[in-house]
């Protein structure tokens, strides 16, 4: 035990460690404080924060088979959305006969399409502990069918990023389909109560921010014992040289499939936790710039240090709160500035500039290209 | 194909054609090697030196021809992580290591040991893994520079870092591709030491274009050119042969 421990970087317990003690804070300085006291933390920022977090989490996950094993991926947003429908799911099925139409079983926009019976992929979600396993499972299983197709075949790079980017549009295009019976452009929304509780309530949205950080604290820890172990040493080792990686006798392909089935995971787990303190989730969510503007997160926060994901993500999308307020049609702009910023002048991220340690060596490297010929299209410049 | 030479080799390749576009690389590439040999390879820029090593180690699939290792072992229908398992290691042309592990990572991940998944993530180390790297380090001159980045290494001791991934693997066949390559004097000395070292207890292919260093070596040498065997047999013969000398110097 405590020598796991000693594979928790400096940097990694102190984000923990805030972690919990926000997680313990956060609550009681919205809960237990008069209102107009110095202390009292308004409902709105308890809220906000909670879903600045749920991106945390989310680049966390990302950073863990980009920073790690190379694999750029612009679709997570995809499994977050996935992982946030099936927390919808649920939701909608315990508004129950408070719904518009008060039909017991049947959404509110079942009935307005004149569906008769549930559709087969809702039943089993009036089930929470269902409804869990399927957070996991449905981003789980897509990645897992993905990876086996994509890593099997030796897809990388840019090919691979552009695939990536094909599934989240394909999921945004399938998702706006009344007919696909998730609620279609308006996506679903309205809830009233999760595991009984008001969703809406100051309590529950402080439990929900409470729950958040404490699952943000422990995929830090679980991911730094996985990046330090000899897996993860062999997911760097994918990252830097591929086929020699395959050379010394370590199938990629199966590597590759677990860290990114896990990272898949780990993303829907971030987009159900957002949905109930959002209180919406709609195909927008699916929107390819969503995945882009999280791979942004981590490369400002530093990619390949999981804590960096996590900072980025959290410092981006408060700015991104403060400048859609006063310049909404500027910050695409501002954001796309950021990056190649970023990426010029700190190559290792936010991170990178209190950390001594390198973590993904600067200069571009032969790596896998052998004498410049097969696999030039590896590792896209970016992604070094 | 010749059962009784098949047989007695460790790596037997016949009759190998590979195509790029429509450019023969191997034209009908025939070598033998028997158990426990040191072999030269020597040839001309694109002679199809690399591409040979790239056919025995599954990377590139011959368009004909039988490649067998151990006398039964088609390599032909294994991909590279196989071939890696059953005892072939490679070392390329340019140095590859991976570059944001220290020196003594990249031994620990060459080491024989189990290579799946789930055994990196959950499985221990086994007990003599560090006296095993400590062993390593040592004979590639390594043990002082054991907690640097490969990237900071120069590239002679990245070519030594990368020989001693290859003896990590232990593997029944080296391939060792140009190591001696951007090396000074010296470091090339002892690069043919190390060699011969490794040579008494393991077979291996050497490619190199640095004949004083072919010399050193004292094996039976390979001609390549244009994709098939010009001539073998030690160096002192093969450099007299006109046919060699007429490549060599007609270029
Ligand atoms: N993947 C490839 N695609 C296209 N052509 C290739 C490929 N690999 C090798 N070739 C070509 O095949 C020929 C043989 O190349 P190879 O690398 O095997 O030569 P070599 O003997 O190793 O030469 P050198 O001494 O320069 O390393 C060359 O003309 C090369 O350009
Ligand atoms: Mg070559």
């Amino acid at each position: 035990m405590s020598q796991l421990l000693t594979r928790v970087d400096r940097r990694a317990h102190i984000a923990i460690l805030l972690l919990i003690a926000i997680a313990v804070l956060v609550p009681v300085l919205a809960l237990a404080t008069p209102p107009r006291s110095l202390f009292h933390l308004p409902p709105y920022l308890v809220a906000l924060f909670g879903k600045y977090l749920c991106f945390a989490l989310l680049a966390v996950a990302l950073d863990l088979v980009w920073g790690y094993c190379g694999i750029l991926s612009l679709g997570h947003g995809a499994f977050f959305a996935l992982g946030g429908y099936c927390m919808g799911m649920y939701l909608m099925r315990q508004i129950g006969t408070r719904g518009v139409y008060a039909d017991p079983i049947l959404p509110d926009f079942m009935v307005f399409l004149n569906m008769k019976a549930l559709p087969v992929t809702w039943w089993g979600f009036n089930h929470f502990p269902y409804a869990l396993l399927m957070i996991v499972l449905v981003p789980g299983v897509l990645a897992f069918a993905f990876g086996w197709f994509a890593f099997r075949s030796r897809v990388t790079g840019v090919y691979l990023s552009i695939i990536t980017q094909a599934m989240t549009y394909a999921l945004l295009l399938a998702f706006f389909r009344n007919d696909m019976g998730f609620g279609g452009n308006n996506g679903l929304t309205d809830f009233k109560d999760i595991l009984g509780f008001n969703v809406q309530s100051d309590a529950t949205r402080a439990a929900l921010f409470a729950i958040t950080a404490i699952v943000l604290a422990a995929t830090l820890l679980i991911a730094q014992l996985i990046v330090t172990s000899k897996f993860g040493k062999v997911l760097i080792a994918i990252r830097d040289a591929e086929s020699r990686t395959r050379f010394i006798g370590y199938r990629v392909e199966n590597y590759k499939l677990a860290v990114f089935t896990l990272s898949a995971v780990l993303a829907g787990i971030a987009g159900a936790l957002y949905v109930p303190q959002v209180g919406i989730i709609n195909p927008s969510e699916f929107a390819p710039t969503n995945s882009i503007e999280a791979v942004i997160w981590v490369a400002i926060g530093g990619r390949g240090t999981l804590v960096g994901g996590a900072l980025g993500a959290v410092l981006v999308n408060w700015g991104k709160t403060y400048f859609t307020g006063a310049l909404p049609e500027y910050w695409l702009f501002a954001l796309g500035l950021l990056f190649i910023l970023v990426t010029l002048f700190l190559p290792q991220g936010i991170v990178g500039l209190v950390s001594r340690r390198r973590t993904i060596p600067e200069a571009p490297r032969g790596g896998d290209v052998e004498e410049g010929k097969v696999d030039s299209a590896d590792v896209p410049a970016a992604a070094r | 194909m010749d059962q009784a030479t098949l047989t007695r080799s460790l790596l037997y390749l016949d009759g190998i054609n590979v195509t790029f576009d429509g450019y023969k690389a191997l034209r009908g590439l025939s070598l033998t090697l028997e158990p426990g040999e040191m072999r030269a390879i020597i040839g001309p820029n694109g002679a199809g030196k690399t591409t040979m090593m790239d056919v025995i180690t599954g990377k590139t699939r011959p368009d004909e021809g039988d490649v067998y290792f151990g006398g039964s072992q088609d390599l032909t229908q294994l991909d590279e992580a196989t071939i890696a398992e059953l005892g072939i290691g490679r070392k390329f042309q340019k140095p590859t290591v991976f570059e944001s592990h220290t020196v003594e990572d990249n031994i620990l991940l060459a080491l024989k040991a189990p290579r799946k998944a789930i055994a990196t993530l959950f499985g221990r180390a086994a007990a003599d893994q560090q006296s095993r790297i400590d062993r390593i380090l040592e004979t590639v001159r390594l043990s002082d520079h054991r907690d640097r980045f490969a990237a900071d290494l120069s590239h002679g001791q990245k070519q030594w870092l990368e020989i001693g991934m290859l003896l990590a693997q232990d593997p029944k066949l080296l391939l060792v591709d140009e190591p001696v390559a951007g090396m000074t004097d010296s470091e090339t000395a002892q690069t043919a030491l190390l060699l011969k070292a490794i040579a008494e207890d393991h077979s291996v292919i050497v490619v190199e274009h640095d004949m004083d260093f072919v010399r050193e070596l004292g094996v039976k040498v390979t001609v390549l050119h244009e994709g098939s065997v010009l001539a073998e047999g030690p160096l002192e013969a093969v450099s007299a042969d006109p046919r060699v000398v007429e490549v060599y110097l007609g270029r």
